[in-house]
């Protein structure tokens, strides 16, 4: 399974589905991370995490943990 | 009438600016009832029957966060009549997101489109008429920075109230959505406004906990409930909760792609500015360049010169003079003269005197805050600060209290997330601050014949016991609360405004010297007396004082660390005045008055009263144990409680003392040769408790976000 964790910097990818639940996944979502979006991986914080990603426009940053929940196509 | 006219919109979406514009100066900042978010109520200018109300900045109006949760308590409880959504125009996807929440809770809305000026100038077109008839609401052109648009913002809203319109969503979900929410709302009884029902069933569907227990629902309807929700889920092949989120986002990108052009552009200057600062390499030696800069402007250049001035020349010099002066010329009595002058002036002088040098801070912070690099800060450090329960955010305080806590404990404030704010506050005043090193000098000079590891010792210790308190306090059941998700927007640089930066400077300083004001004028007074009078209520000498006498009595506590003598007792409880005290009451009380900044001339008397072992106990326990008054309004000030200030002491006292314990038992029997007692074993005994406190699992398990299959 491809998730964003594994995506490689400078790849754009589309989410196919988001794992877990709660408060995370919610958070995920209302930050417009849900099935269909467009993500731009941009870089990786200099010490290994978290990343940022372009999404809907605008730059977001999760930690890796977080986006391993996030299944990408 | 009154009208009353809630600001809501997502964070960074230049909602406070539009509260400035709207309101001028006319503001009152409190906290919500019980709980410490920030509440900002002020009067629309030139209309004092208009009351606005700033809501926290939010994403979204799930029961996740303490600020969503506020958000929409107001909304549904306090009846506003009229809100504005501000809405960034420039990240317009977004910020609509919250927009169709916000039009389903029966309340007439206002979109004021923000930011209007930054779009124009990327060449971007948005269609306001079509966004407008889209979303069912008026749509306003705004540039809150130049004040555009914002009176018109405001006419409309007035003018919406008193033609008593209600905003209707325009969305619908999908078909077997709309039927189970039909459903719910049918389930509904008549206590939920009619205007309240599609927002209640709404959230009925999304299985939300809060809204279902404040409705009191009985069982067999939250069954019925339940099973529509079920059965719609199996119809949809997705949760509830995604169910929702999805297709309010997929209807937003439609009207998105329907409503605006975007001109394609290259890399915007943002872009390229955080393609350096955060920069693999680039990155931790630039943030190192920055928080050296900060400190060292405001903690030992400029901030040291002005705190000097203030504290020695304003306080110490003309005030002090001009006040003994003054009261002498009128013939006052020695003991009121001595209240006002030694215990007011000087108590408060010694807070006030930190005053410039804060601002100086805070108007450094505030630029870091606006222009965006404060958010970059946690992006880069958020690895190494994670791991002992902080956030990347909590390097900065920590790094301003080894000039002072107060500010330190202030700044604080820019961590959003309520666990790692209140663990940063707990454990930031353990970083040894500039008024605890004339403590280290004069110890290191009398017992260790001045040697250079005592210093650093103290820094570590306390660096130590920040990385320990983040860890143990993490797990306790206090701070067991849900894990919040490192989920963070990097908003777009841009230069800040100075009036900006001034407002934000201005209200953190003021809130200070109110707040944490009333508590050590109250303290220092207190401490003045207990010091300067006996029994039968006589000025005498501190050694005769009723703190002498309290002193004795305490000092028994004191003994199995080493130094329970009623000086070093002394000593300590002066030190919540301001902890340098500590060195001058030493002076006094050995009866020497006039003492340098380290004490030299009581080196040989403190020297006899102490051992080596039990002198650094001392010092242990003077660099841990509850801060300064200053420190401690601070503390009330940004935990917004007293459960949480005693809390923070408590917790900051016990572990000085259990610190202090442990290296006078220990230290006795490893380098003084003393014999093992029930008191090393218990020493032992503890270490092993925090050992088991560090590695023991989490209260509540944090849930796992494993990918399931």
């Amino acid at each position: 399974m491809n998730t964003l964790k594994t995506t490689q910097c400078g790849e754009t990818v589309t989410v196919l589905k988001l794992h877990g639940e709660g408060p995370i996944k919610r958070r995920i979502m209302d930050m417009g991370i849900t099935k269909g979006a467009s993500i731009f991986v941009r870089k990786v914080a200099p010490l290994g995490d978290p990343i940022e990603v372009t999404v809907r426009g605008y730059e977001l940053s999760l930690r890796k943990n977080d986006a391993n929940m996030i299944e990408v196509e | 009438m009154e009208i009353k006219i809630a600001l809501a919109g997502n964070p960074n979406s230049g909602k406070t600016t539009m509260f400035n514009a709207l309101t001028g100066s006319s503001q009152y900042v409190g906290n919500w009832p019980g709980v410490t978010v920030e509440k900002k109520e002020g009067r629309l200018k030139g209309h004092k029957e208009v009351v606005i109300t700033d809501l926290p900045g939010i994403y979204s109006l799930s029961p996740y966060t303490l600020e969503e949760v506020v958000t929409r308590n107001y909304l549904l409880n306090d009846h506003p009549d009229v809100i504005i959504n501000i809405v960034d125009a420039s990240n317009i996807e977004r910020n609509l997101y919250l927009t169709t929440q916000l039009v389903e809770l029966g309340i007439p809305v206002i979109v004021a489109l923000n930011m209007m000026d930054i779009v124009n100038k990327n060449g971007d077109i948005i269609n306001t008429e079509k966004l407008a008839k889209a979303l069912g609401c008026q749509v306003i052109e705004t540039a809150a920075i130049k004040g555009t648009g914002v009176k018109e913002a405001a006419n409309k809203a007035v003018e919406l109230v008193r033609l008593k319109r209600i905003t209707t969503p325009q969305h619908v979900f999908a078909t077997d959505v709309e039927e189970a929410l039909d459903i719910i709302q049918g389930q509904l009884s008549k206590t939920v406004k009619a205007s309240q029902k599609r927002w209640y069933a709404i959230k009925l569907f999304e299985r939300d906990d809060k809204v279902m227990s404040t409705l009191g629902l009985d069982a067999e309807i939250q069954k019925k409930i339940e099973k529509i929700i079920t059965d719609c889920e199996k119809i949809m092949s997705d949760d509830a909760e995604s169910i929702i989120t999805n297709e309010r986002y997929e209807y937003i990108s439609r009207i998105v792609k329907k409503c605006t052009i975007k001109k394609v552009t290259g890399m915007t200057t943002s872009d390229k500015i955080d393609r350096i600062v955060t920069n693999r390499w680039l990155a931790l030696p630039i943030f190192a360049a920055v928080m050296w800069l900060v400190y060292f402007i405001s903690i030992s250049s400029l901030g040291a010169i002005v705190t000097d001035w203030t504290n020695d020349v304003l306080f110490g010099g003309w005030v002090t003079n001009f006040a003994t002066g003054a009261l002498e010329s009128v013939g006052a009595a020695d003991w009121l003269i001595g209240l006002i002058v030694d215990g007011i002036i000087g108590g408060v002088g010694a807070v006030l005197g930190f005053l410039p040098q804060m601002l100086i801070l805070f108007f450094f912070l505030a630029i870091l805050e606006d222009c965006g690099y404060m958010t970059r800060v946690a992006f880069i450090m958020d690895r190494i600060f994670r791991k002992f329960g902080l956030s990347g955010k909590s390097f900065i305080p920590l790094m301003i209290s080894s000039g002072c806590g107060v500010p330190g404990i202030m700044a604080s404030r820019t961590i959003e997330n309520e666990n790692d704010r209140k663990i940063t506050i707990m454990v930031t005043t353990f970083i040894p601050c500039g008024a605890k090193l004339p403590i280290i000098a004069l110890i290191a000079g009398a017992i260790f014949s001045g040697a250079t590891w005592v210093a650093p010792s103290m820094y570590f210790l306390g660096i130590g016991m920040v990385l320990i308190s983040g860890i143990i306090l993490k797990k306790t059941k206090l701070f067991s609360g849900d894990p919040a998700p490192f989920v963070m927007e990097l908003p777009q640089y841009h230069i800040p405004s100075l009036k900006g930066v001034l407002t934000h400077m201005w209200e953190r300083g003021k809130s200070f010297v109110i707040k944490a004001g009333t508590v050590i004028f109250v303290a220092c007074g207190v401490i003045w007396f207990l010091q300067s009078f006996s029994w039968g209520l006589q000025m005498v000498d501190p050694s005769e004082s009723i703190l002498a006498s309290i002193g004795t009595v305490i000092a028994p506590i004191f003994a199995p660390l080493g130094f329970g003598t009623w000086q070093a007792t002394v000593a300590t409880i002066t030190g919540l005045v301001a902890k340098e005290n500590v060195v001058g009451t030493f002076g006094v009380l050995y009866g020497i008055s006039e003492v340098a900044g380290d004490g030299v001339e009581i080196w040989s008397r403190v020297a006899a009263d102490f051992t080596v072992v039990s002198a650094f106990a001392f010092l242990v326990f003077n660099m841990l144990c509850a801060p300064c008054f200053a420190a401690i309004g601070a503390i009330k000030r940004e935990m917004g409680s007293w459960k949480w200030t005693w809390i923070t002491i408590g917790y900051q006292t016990s572990l000085a003392y259990a610190a202090a314990f442990i290296v006078y038992q220990i230290g006795s029997v490893v380098f003084l040769g003393q014999n093992f007692t029930i008191l090393t074993v218990i020493a032992l005994a503890i270490i092993a408790f925090v050992i088991w406190l560090l590695v023991r699992p989490a209260k509540k398990l944090i849930p796992v976000v494993a990918a399931q299959h």
